[in-house]
Order: C-alpha cells, then structure tokens, then sequence
C-alpha cells in the first residue's frame, strides 16, 4: 500500500507525469492548498509568477506554439477564472494545446454563490475544446490525464479542469493510471480511405494552375517535409496563411507568401486564378477568403483537415480528407507526377515583379516606417529569432516583412486577434526556446493592454526583446476610418506613458529609436544583454499596410499602394 | 424536410448543456430535441431536429456535434427508413356536455383519455407528428387548455433481408 497524499499533491504528481516542468499561474484561495503543495514539487516543476491570470493563458499559449507541447496554467476560482477566457479563447480559436486548472469553492458551496465562485465549466464551456468538473479525489489523476491527452491530439485545443478546495484537500493514494486512454465518443481520425487518396492525386496530376493554402495544420501536424514534397515534386506554389507562416521556408521560391486580406497580391491573385486549390490543414476564415461568393470561383479544392466540422463550412470542397494532415499528404504524394507550371508560375511571378515595383521598402520615402523597423529586426536577428507578435498593422507589416525559414519561429494571434498576446506568449516561448532569440513586435495600443507583465519577465529574467512600435494610434483601426469612415478617427490616437521609465522602473534597459539608420546598432545593444530589453521605434503616425482587401470585397480586389506616392490609394 | 438526428451520448452531468449550447454557439437552430436513457448503462439518446435543408450543412451540424467529447455516434437519419414518433398531452375544456365529443376524436386517432376532471380532459396521443397537429387542429373548436409535446423521437427500422433469387 502507497502512502496517502493530497489531492493538491496528485496534481502536481500528475504534471510531472505529464512531463510538465514549467506551469505560469496566480495563487488565491481555492487553490491556496496546491500552492502548499507546489512546496514540495519546487525541484521538478518551475513556477512561473503572472501579474494577471490572462497573461499566464497566454504564456502557456506562447509555451505551447513554440515547442509543440502542452501549456499548463494554474489559476483560483472566481476572478482567478474568468481572466482566463480570453486567453483559452485566443488557443481556441488558434488549435493551441492548453491545460488551465483552476480552483473552485467547495463542491458543498457549489451553487450557492460562494465568495470567489463562478461557474467555471459554465463560463468556457465554448472557449475549450473540453472542461471537467472534478467533484471526487478519485477522478482527479484520471481526469488530468484525459485532460492533456484531449489538449494534444486531434485538433489540438484549451481543456480546463475545475477542482473544489475539498478535492484538493481529500487524501488517497497515488497511482498514475497507465492504461490506453480510450474515450467512447472521441477518436482523431487516422488514415484517408485510398479511394480519397487517389481523387486527389487525379485532381493534382490534371492541374494547370494550382495553389497550396498551408495552414497552422503544417506545423501542428509536423507536416513540413511532406508538404515540401508535395510543392517540390509538381512544381506547385504555395501560399500560407499568417498561422501557416514558419510551415513552408519564406525563402523557398516556391513559397509565393502570405494569402488573405494582407497578403501578397500575388498568392491573391494566384488563388482566384487557381484551377485546384489544395487546402491543408487551414479553415477558410473570412480574412483569407474575402467574398466568399467569388472566392476562387474556377477551382476544384481539395481540402485536408484533421477537423470534420471544418469541410464545407465556409467553401464548398470537391474533396474532403478528413484526417492528420501529414499521413494524408504522405498518402498522397507517392502518386503525384512530376510538372513544371511554367506557364502558371510567369503568370505570379509578373504578379510578384509588380508588387516589388510598389514595396514602400524599395523606394526612397522620408521618415521611419513601421515596415523599415521589423526589416532591420530581420537584419539584425539574421532572420533566426522566433518572433511573437501582438495584433494590428505591426503585426501583419511582420508577417509582409519578417521572413521566417524556421518551423515555430512566428506565434501570433490569427483567429481571435488578441492584443495583449504578445509579451505574454514571448515570455512563455522563452521556457522552452533555448538556442533562439525571442523577439517581441508589438504595437503601442498592444503593449498596453497586457504591460504588467513586464513584472514577470524581469523577475523571471526572460530573455525576451520587446519593439514597440510606436505610432501613437490603434494603427489598424485608424486604417480603417481613414479608408471606410471618412478619416473620422474616433478614439484611435492613444497616448503612451514614457517607455524608457517604464523599463526603467522595471528594471530592465531601454532604448528608443528615432530613425531606421540605428535599429541594427540599437539591435545589437540588446542582444548583448541576457534578459528583457525594451525598445521603442518611433515611427510614421499615418502609414498603411498594404495590399487591402476591404472586408467582404472580393479577394483579387486589393487597395494597393500606388507607385512611388503614397499620398493616395488605387484599387486594382 | 427538417434534419433528424440521432446521438449516443455519455450520461453526464452538463451533456445536455453541451448539446445544446453548440446549437446556440453555432447557429444552428434547434426544432426539437428528446432525451432518455438508452439500452446501455451511463449511455443516452437524443433525437435532435433542426430545420437545416441544406446537405452541406447538415454534415457540418453533424460533425459539429460528433466533435463533443461526450457525444459517443451520431446518425443522420432523415433520409433513412425509420419510425419517428411523438407524444402530446392535450388539456381540453369539456365539461360534462361535450366529454363525449372529446373521447370520440381522442379514440378516433387511438389517443387515450388520461385524465377526466369536472371542466377538463387531458388526451394522450402518439404518432407522426403530422396526426398530433391534425387532432390539435380538431380540438381546437372545443377548446384547448394546455399542449405538451415531447418533440420527435426517432428509430431506425431492423433491416428486412432480400429474399432470394425469383
């Protein structure tokens, strides 16, 4: 017979289990006595301190993006809790692998409106791929095993588990359940049927003009070589979407860029061109699709996804390949013939010629762009850092002008757009990213939003470079009243607090960058400092990112920026 | 045609709530849903209408569904051979003078007087839901009190094997 421990203790016997060595949470009083416990645990698990329990889902988050593996987050009950949607939802929406556990009242006190109780598995029900209440000491292991198991496979996603204070406290022996985890109503689907496999093979080998759409999917399912040899094999250039970023090498010259609102006209143009669309492991969102009713309107489309509930949702596929990206490309491939698509690729890359022609970077404009900004952090991390971006223009000016080759080396927020990502997630990253740097991009509005944990990168010396872009405006929202509300800038110029002071008061080195000409030198006095680093570019109020695709306009109607002036638009 | 549904789920506590909160969630409405205990322990079964037409969207309804951890199988079964039926209770105000008229039309479509009171009836039928709305529609006149519907419920028929050669 084993000796008795606490169920705040088989918590943290499960974790370690789990192979969990880092968790980022909050303490409070319904998960005081696992705080206890944590006491004993300090050799194998490293608490990380949050200031605020958002920030610690987006650690996790930021943990689990850039090693693959699953995020833990521990928070109490109540306010504890509800902090933590919105980052459960940005994992949501994003297939990230997180395990929140949170603290509740007493399964007593449930009910009954107990101080610092909230209905928890209420309250994310739809922000988790799954929730669980554990109301007996004897569910708990099994419960937290299920938990990481239902996190990383399939669709990977956020599953919360809720223990009352009673549950913590209850004593059993300990014995981690070691048996096949077989859930009745949750089987990932496996292998493609080979009459599928050989549809969409016959698809590919008749194509003219195809495109590959990578999404987040190539990385979540590891499918970067498959997806090389899929493109390499019959000459097919792909186009990735901002989570497919760091699937397919940016300098491979196969990879015509990022699709969608923001994206390269090329890749735009090249899907509403395309006569086969081979979508893979992506989701048609409305922010690459455009108009859905003249969306790629003379294409067939194969549509692979580990997700049943993603095929035919937004586009009406010929072929559905409901499975694991990369065993369904590996059952692909072998029959794919080898083709040129000269044709097809002069035709994108006259398309790629007229886009250099307008790049802001390659014409001589005065002031500092956010774009020369994120160019000259490219420079000066050789393009080798994983990059964590916030939301709004820097974050799609990153995209268009941070070139990544490395597969995880971009995390950001697509689906849910969640400013205040940033810093957390960065933070997070750097527990496991050991032999890269770890670069913030982040707004002025961003920063903001989540500053306080600038707490926590100082106390944890996190080896993170935060860039502040600063434009004294909620850029992306600006852009928008200038284009489609009559430059009615309606609460869009945001003040900021003296950045330098603020890492300052932190205590870490700050720098502020007025002109392009010293981001590398100013690069490079960051990087010669272990720890966080603060800089602030100062750059153009009012510069745009470019192409647009207004929301809901067609996809091949993009406002570009003019040749050479940039004091108006044109719309091709 | 509405969509009929079929689900094997886990009996849980907060299943029902996930069901139907994935309707609300993604836009799907809900006609009916039926729930009960089914042939095997800790396992239930819910027949689930909604009024999508569309075939693409109704395999996205379906794999939304499947999609819930404790939703075990889900059929789509509008389009197969299977019996659906449906109970009303039918409160009607009929006093002593037109009892007689109630119980005829209750017995007329093989309903059941399950209650008698000095001003009320309450008639119990079964059937397609099409035989509910029929008597409804004939009590109607006499004067309707309450109506309670359990919504479909739906089972695939056993399957009849071919008979041989001629």
């Amino acid at each position: 017979m084993g000796k008795k421990i606490n169920g705040a203790s088989i918590i943290w016997e499960s974790l370690i289990q789990e192979g969990v060595d880092v968790v980022f949470g909050y303490p409070g009083g319904s998960i005081i006595h696992t705080y206890d416990a944590l006491t004993k645990y300090k050799d194998k698990i490293h608490h990380v301190l949050v200031r605020h329990e958002q920030g610690a889902t987006h650690m996790a988050d930021g943990y689990a993006r850039a090693s693959g593996k699953v995020g833990v987050v521990i928070v109490t009950s109540g306010p504890g809790a509800t902090n933590t949607i919105t980052g459960l939802a940005t994992a949501m929406m994003d297939s990230s692998p997180i395990v929140c556990i949170c603290g509740q009242v007493g399964t007593m006190a449930i009910g009954g409106d107990a101080f610092q109780e909230v209905d928890v598995t209420g309250v994310t029900l739809p922000v988790t791929k799954h929730n669980y209440l554990v109301t007996d000491i004897k569910d708990l292991a099994a419960t937290i095993r299920e938990a990481f198991y239902v996190a990383r496979t399939g669709r990977p996603g956020p599953v919360l588990v809720d223990v009352p204070r009673n549950v913590q406290i209850a004593e059993m022996e300990f014995e981690y359940p070691t048996d096949p985890i077989n859930l009745l109503g949750y089987h990932p689907p496996e292998r493609a049927t080979a009459e599928v496999v050989a549809a969409a093979s016959a698809l590919i080998n008749q194509a003219e003009k195809p495109v590959i759409l990578a999404g987040h999917g190539v990385l979540l399912s590891g499918a970067m070589k498959e997806i090389l040899d899929l493109c390499t094999k019959a000459n097919i250039p792909v186009t990735t979407t901002l989570l497919g970023i760091s699937g397919v090498p940016a300098s491979h010259p196969l990879n015509i860029g990022m699709m969608g609102m923001h994206g390269e006209a090329a890749a735009n143009h090249a899907i509403q061109e395309a006569d086969l669309l081979i979508a893979c492991g992506m989701r048609f969102d409305d922010r690459v699709t455009g108009n859905l009713k003249t969306y790629s309107p003379n294409s067939k489309k194969i549509h692979i996804d580990i997700d049943a509930a993603e095929l035919n949702k937004n586009v009406k596929v010929d072929i559905g390949i409901n499975t694991d990206l990369r065993t369904a490309l590996q059952q692909i491939n072998p029959s794919v013939t080898a083709k040129s698509h000269a044709d097809w690729f002069a035709k994108i890359r006259d398309w790629q010629e007229d886009s250099n022609e307008r790049d802001i970077i390659n014409a001589q404009t005065p002031g500092f762009h956010a774009s020369q900004a994120i160019r000259g952090i490219w420079e000066g991390t050789n393009g080798k850092a994983v990059v964590v971006s916030d939301v709004g223009q820097h974050q799609m000016l990153e995209a268009q002008y941070y070139p990544h080759d490395e597969p995880r080396t971009l995390l950001t927020s697509g689906g849910l757009g969640t400013m205040g990502f940033g810093l957390p997630a960065a933070i997070g990253a750097s527990f496991c990213v050991k032999d890269k740097e770890v670069w913030v991009v982040v707004g002025d509005g961003s920063i903001q939003m989540n500053i306080q944990e600038l707490g926590t990168a100082v106390q944890e010396k996190a080896n993170v470079k935060i860039c502040i872009i600063n434009n004294g405006y909620l850029g992306m929202v600006r852009q928008w009243q200038q284009l489609f509300y009559g430059e009615r800038y309606s609460e869009t110029p945001i003040s900021s607090p003296d950045y330098l002071k603020i890492a300052e008061a932190y205590g870490m080195p700050g720098y502020r960058v007025m002109k392009a000409e010293d981001t590398i030198s100013t690069i490079r006095q960051a990087q010669a400092h272990q720890g966080p680093v603060l800089i602030e570019f100062m750059v153009e109020a009012h510069d745009m990112v470019y192409p647009m695709v207004s929301p809901g306009a067609d996809l091949h109607n993009m406002i570009r920026r003019p040749y050479k002036q940039f004091d108006n638009e044109e719309t091709f | 045609m509405k969509q009929i549904l079929v689900a094997k789920v886990e009996d849980k506590p907060g299943v029902l709530n996930r069901v139907a909160s994935l309707f609300r969630r993604r836009n799907f409405n809900i006609e009916s849903l039926a729930v009960g205990h089914s042939e095997a322990e800790n396992i239930s079964r819910m027949t689930i209408v909604t009024d999508e037409v569309d075939a693409l969207r109704r395999n996205v309804v379906r794999a939304n569904l499947l999609k819930l951890i404790n939703v075990i199988e889900v059929e789509d079964v509008t389009d197969l051979p299977c019996v659906v039926r449906e109970t009303a209770l039918i409160k009607v105000n009929a006093d002593a003078t037109r009892r007689r008229e109630v119980m005829d039309l209750a017995e007329m479509y093989r309903g059941r007087i399950v209650d008698v009171a000095n001003e009320t009836l309450i008639v119990e039928i079964t059937g397609e839901s099409s035989k509910v709305d029929s008597l409804i529609d004939l009590l109607n006149p006499i004067g309707i009190a309450e109506i309670m519907r359990t919504g479909k419920i739906a089972m695939k028929r056993g399957v009849v094997t071919p008979r041989n050669g001629n």
